[in-house]
């Protein structure tokens, strides 16, 4: 038995509500839409759930941000549970999924159900950004104390002029440039465009993305990502659990925390790249794979330069080499790609479903139900990765041990 | 009525003083007098050597420029009447590096690096920020 208990876990089943710009439909039937959906596919029942994770919990400011809690659920579903816990405070979106792995591995619980849903598409309405815009993830809130009390008083409220930053650092860096960033939304709408669930399918030339209006500069209106109404949902399970299981599950094989620089979207050590680094690096000491063994990145994009920096640290590119190894789109295509990226679309074009839409389409792909999309060959390794500045998660899976 | 606005700070007892001295003019930091490193955001010890012996002292409001953004799109108020603008961060001479401003200077001007001075904005009656224009 490996000293790292992760590998004792397995995702056993995924679901998906209704993904839309605006449902207008109540959170919590969208979070139960996905859950009831993620248990079936895993083949099993309601009585079979024994623990619940999510992110970021319940929170009514700001509006949209979050669609059920942990409590919500179990109410609704009348569950037993062994282990629970819900909480903004932990490695990026998909710490709720780790910290369920966790559980499992401890024994606490056999099945954990992991749900993460968003309605700000609704919330914002016609409104705009402005009548609902979040805290940027990190603790923030739209009051300027805190760490905040450094950042709003210059009019940088977000997570947009953040990672702007970031990206014009890595620009002057290494020369990367805006058409090399932009393959990564580019390609992102391509794989949309085989997605039925995606918001936007059109096609994007990079005619396109150099002519669209700028956000924060080097980012424009295409770098970051779409706001939307949706639930996600997963089930991690115990390994001695796999008879009981509908289908040969998706093994956790490493996972990936650490966060060592400075929690802070300003005061990192080097923001030409994020907690991503830290994390990911964890992330290879626990596995015999390495890099080259991959298959299928789907890697945060709620900013297109997040998905470059998630890139370079997984070691698919060195730090620094993200705009040439994104040059042209050949390296991240979903066909013939050295390692296809966002292969649903990603954020930016499928949806803001904050972070759990990568690690739902890891698990497609990796069982080869992803139709249309599918990566040619089937992929049996996979990497979801999330979260953005002092924020990073990261699973490595693998379709079998 | 008055708009709301979400641009001015909310100071605690620990960052009072830098918010009365940046309305007299003065940029203050704080510096460990134990180990003699400077930090920010200001805390009430030394995040390098734990020492709670730290000071403010006034920093000498030189700069460089570390990265920016021109930020078109702002929809929070007060900000979406000032785009576009330059958010910034640069590197104090005395080594921590801050969020800010870079004002009076084309955007086409801008160039990682470059040497910056502080000046002092009023925001308000009460607020006065920080940002910092070429040198």
């Amino acid at each position: 038995m490996s000293k790292f208990v992760e590998k004792s876990t397995v995702i056993s089943g995924i679901g998906q509500s209704d993904i839309g710009r605006r449902l207008f439909r109540d959170p919590l039937e969208l979070t139960l839409d996905a859950c009831l959906a993620a248990i079936a596919d895993a083949g099993l029942t309601t009585k079979d759930i024994d623990g619940v994770a999510t992110y970021p919990g319940p929170m009514s400011v700001p509006p949209g941000f979050s669609g059920a809690g942990v409590v919500d659920v179990q109410d609704a579903l009348r569950l037993d549970l062994g282990w629970w816990s819900g909480g903004i405070e932990s490695p990026g979106q998909l710490g709720s999924v780790i910290n369920a792995c966790l559980a499992v591995a401890a024994g606490l619980a056999n099945h954990v159900l992991c749900f993460r849903s968003v309605w700000e598409g609704s919330a914002q309405g016609t409104k705009g950004r402005a009548s609902t815009m979040p805290g940027g993830g990190g603790g923030g809130s739209f009051r300027a104390s805190g760490f905040m009390e450094w950042t709003l008083p210059f009019a940088a409220p977000s997570a947009a002029p953040w990672i702007a930053l970031m990206a014009q650092r890595h620009f002057y860096e290494f020369g990367t440039t805006r058409e090399q960033l932009g393959q990564i939304p580019i390609n992102a709408r391509k794989n949309a465009g085989l997605n039925p669930k995606a918001i936007y399918t059109e096609p994007m030339t990079m005619d396109d993305y150099l002519n669209v209006r700028m956000v924060s500069s080097p980012l424009s209106l295409y770098d970051c990502d779409v706001p939307c109404d949706g639930g996600t949902a997963v089930i991690v399970s115990h390994v001695d659990t796999i008879p009981d299981l509908r289908r040969p599950p998706v093994h956790v094989d490493a996972v990936g925390t650490a966060l060592r620089g400075r929690p802070s979207w300003d005061q990192f050590d080097d923001l030409t790249t994020m907690a991503c680094r830290d994390a990911a690096a964890q992330l290879w000491t626990r596995t015999d794979l390495t890099p080259s063994d991959v298959q299928l990145a789907e890697m945060y994009d709620g900013f297109s330069f997040i998905a470059l920096a998630w890139l370079e640290a997984m070691g698919f590119c060195g730090h620094g080499e993200g705009g040439p190894f994104v040059e042209g789109g050949q390296n991240i295509a979903r066909d013939g790609g050295v390692i296809p990226l966002n292969t649903h679309g990603g954020q930016l074009s499928a949806g803001r479903l904050h972070g759990y839409g990568f690690l739902h389409e890891a698990c497609t792909q990796l069982w080869g139900e992803g139709g249309a999309r599918q990566v040619p060959g089937n992929p049996e390794v996979g990497v979801a990765c999330a979260g953005g500045g002092p924020l990073a998660g990261a699973l490595l899976l693998t379709t079998h041990r | 009525m008055t708009a709301m606005r979400f641009d001015l700070p909310q100071p605690d007892l620990e960052t009072q003083p830098f918010w009365d001295a940046a309305r007299d003019g003065r940029l203050l930091i704080k510096r460990c007098t134990a180990c003699e490193q400077f930090h920010f955001y200001p805390r009430p010890f030394c995040p390098h050597c734990w020492s709670d012996a730290v000071e403010w002292v006034e920093a000498s409001g030189r700069a460089t420029l570390y990265t920016w953004s021109v930020v078109h799109r702002n929809d929070l108020p007060p900000f979406p009447d000032r785009v576009p603008y330059v958010a910034a961060i640069v590197d104090l001479e005395e080594g921590p590096r801050m969020m800010t401003n870079v004002v009076d200077c084309d955007f086409d001007a801008l160039q990682v690096g470059m040497q910056l001075e502080a000046v002092f904005h009023p925001a308000s009656d009460d607020v006065t920020i920080v940002q910092f224009r070429p040198a």
